[in-house]
């Protein structure tokens, strides 16, 4: 077979230049500076700048603030992660059995994924209003004395329910399309040889889901870990004070509210390792373990 | 092991279309039955209703001595092999072939012991930890195959398994599977698009057209006598040839020309069709009926000569050492071996 080739090395270049171009004006070019600054303690009004090595590294480790608020992400990201992966799970397993109706079923369950970050913390704001939210009276009726904003563990729920709210669509899209892909005569040949549609699902069926689980598991650790700055950002009102917050979240709070640019620079930098170690990790370990047909 | 009843049986979709309007028949113990005919024909419907993965809409579906209409797939005692094989992808060949046994509760020695003699039965046993993905078409095709056997069923459902292999292994399969429903003696539903399989398996053929029967008949009655003018041109390779012709006073005129003897005892008279399989006519010269070849198709054992009688398309089966060429010659047709059928619904005389 002719391989298709490019005769001259412009055209190649002149095809890539875009993607490239972005890709280093809004990450590598960012990135590099990060890493620098993070070096740098930053005088507050920006009349200079003292080079203090890993200073800022080890300033927040030794910080108490900044571990409780890593503990914090770690099990935000785990709970976010695991109920808008299984709710969407659920909810696509039951959408694929749908016959009657199903084009508006399934249009209704994308919906959410239409309303931007910032739209849904406002809606989270109304939701779960000290005095007129339905969810706190939901809450005060089973007994707990939900308060916003004013108790730790209600702003948690309340970041963890908006945010799991927001994603869920996005899984339910991709498990959807990885359960329909599944060849018909495969679960047919199972209903023969099983009986339990449970333990069809966990034979058959989940673990030709897994590459697509496995995708959107990344995809919703990121999205966990960075992407919820707009919902968090609207339901704390930008004064998140005693409440709980994300590292991404102190990172904006350091750097451009507490003007310690190098602090915060270097927490973006472990933020960037964090990710990619992550990233490496999940490639090399859970892949390998997953069947790609 | 189990015969098989079907009273009434039909599918009608909810949109309305009938895709089998009720049929009834029944299958002996250890029978292999073929279900062929066109596709849309109605008979992967049958079959899949027989497994369970279709719901029965009318009449009454028997395996032994139960009525299965609202019993589980797993709980009819059925093993289906599919066209695509329908492995499961992230098993071993192993698992894969264990896997029914497994949730039917067998023990893990048994389960062993089980798949080890299904995989010497097909010749897998090096195959066994092998994914599906790194199998050829072939071994997947035992693999299924192994999937049925093992499980020991009371029935075993085909659904067109050969179809996705090549011409010379699906020669080979052919034979295999007969041989191998032989030997275990279960009792089986064949479905197949493909006329050869048909005769070369069954015990008994059912010929499906439109979501109907058109004939049940052993290969051989099936073959020599069609019961319409659809199972005549569908069975045999090539097909029987089918002439408009007329029947008159135990005489069949073909189109103004020369006349034929109709088979004994007819007394119809009127517009018929007229069928002949192409290897019950000889070539001779002093054969009364006219004929135009116009191709020679050359097949080694035999030949097949392609051209016109009286106006219309026909083919001659002639052995390979009589000679021909293109251009006119004179046939001798067999009498006893004419079958006629009525033009408008195309039943046998």
């Amino acid at each position: 077979m002719k391989r298709a080739g490019f005769t001259s090395i412009w055209l190649p270049v002149a095809l890539l230049l875009p993607q490239l171009s972005i890709i280093a004006i809004f990450f590598y070019w960012p990135a590099g500076w990060a890493v620098q600054s993070s070096f740098y303690l930053q005088d507050p009004f920006g009349f200079g700048s003292t080079f203090v090595g890993f200073e800022n590294y080890t300033d927040l480790t030794a910080n108490s603030e900044y571990m409780r608020i890593a503990w914090f992400t770690v099990v935000f990201t785990a709970l976010v992660t695991f109920f808008s992966l299984s709710i969407a799970l659920l909810l696509a397993v039951k959408a694929d059995k749908v016959i009657r109706g199903a084009k508006s079923y399934r249009t209704l369950l994308m919906w959410v994924y239409a309303v931007a970050p910032p739209v849904a913390g406002f809606m989270g704001i109304m939701l779960f209003h000290q005095h007129t939210g339905p969810i706190t009276d939901f809450f005060k009726a089973l007994g707990w004395d939900y308060k916003i904003l004013v108790d730790y563990n209600s702003t948690a729920t309340a970041f963890i329910i908006v945010s799991v709210w927001k994603q869920i669509p996005v899984n339910f899209i991709f498990f959807l399309s990885g359960l329909q892909s599944i060849p018909r005569a495969v679960r047919e040949a199972a209903m023969i040889d099983n009986r339990s549609g449970v333990r069809r699902f966990w034979d058959i069926t989940f673990p030709l889901l897994a590459p697509t689980g496995f995708f959107l598991l990344i995809i919703n650790i990121t999205y966990a870990l960075f992407d919820t700055f707009g919902i968090i950002d609207t339901l704390v009102k930008g004064e998140p004070g005693n409440n709980p917050m994300t590292l991404v979240y102190k990172v904006y709070m350091d750097g451009f509210r507490g003007n310690d640019l190098g602090g915060s620079s270097a927490q973006s930098v472990i933020l960037m390792v964090l990710v990619l170690v992550l990233t490496v990790f999940q490639f090399r370990l859970i892949e390998r373990r997953i069947h790609y047909s | 092991m189990a015969q098989v009843k079907l009273d009434g049986v039909g599918k009608t979709y909810p949109n309305g279309f009938e895709a089998v309007k009720p049929c009834s028949f029944d299958i002996e113990d250890g029978e292999f039955v073929v279900l062929v005919g066109p596709s849309g024909c109605g008979k992967s419907t049958l079959l899949r209703m027989v497994a369970g993965l279709e719901d029965i809409t009318a009449g009454s579906l028997s395996i032994g001595d139960r009525q299965v209409n609202d019993v589980d797939p797993a709980d009819r005692d059925v093993a289906m092999v599919f066209q695509n094989y329908a492995l499961y992808p992230h098993m071993t060949v192993r698992k894969n072939i264990g896997y029914g046994l497994k949730n039917r509760g067998t023990s893990a020695a048994e389960i062993d012991a089980k798949v080890q003699d299904a995989a010497k039965m097909l010749d897998l046993g090096a195959l066994l930890d092998r994914k599906p993905s790194q199998l050829s078409g072939g071994q997947r095709q035992r693999v299924a195959m192994g999937r049925a056997v093992v499980r020991d069923p009371a029935l075993f459902l085909f659904d067109e398994p050969l179809s996705n292999l090549d011409a010379k292994l699906r020669n080979q399969m052919r034979i295999e599977i007969k041989a191998l429903q032989r030997r275990l003696g279960v009792t089986s539903i064949y479905v197949t698009h493909d006329q050869v399989e048909a005769m070369t398996m069954a015990d008994r053929i059912i010929v499906l057209n439109g979501g109907e029967i058109e004939q049940i008949g052993t290969p051989a009655e099936i073959y020599h006598n069609p019961a319409s003018k659809f199972v005549a041109s569908f069975m045999g390779a090539p097909p029987m040839n089918l002439m408009d012709a007329q029947l008159e006073n135990g005489e069949i005129k073909l189109n103004g020309s020369a006349a034929l003897t109709a088979p004994a005892k007819q007394d119809y008279t009127g517009p018929v069709t007229m069928g002949i399989r192409p290897e019950d006519v000889v070539i001779d010269a002093a054969g009364p009926t006219p004929f135009t070849i116009e191709i020679v198709e050359e097949l080694g054992a035999h030949r097949l000569l392609h051209g016109r009688l009286a106006g219309h398309p026909f083919t001659v089966h002639v052995g390979k050492d009589t000679t021909a060429t293109t251009g006119e010659v004179k046939l001798q047709i067999n009498p006893d071996a004419i079958r006629l059928f009525q033009p408008e619904t195309g039943k046998a005389i």
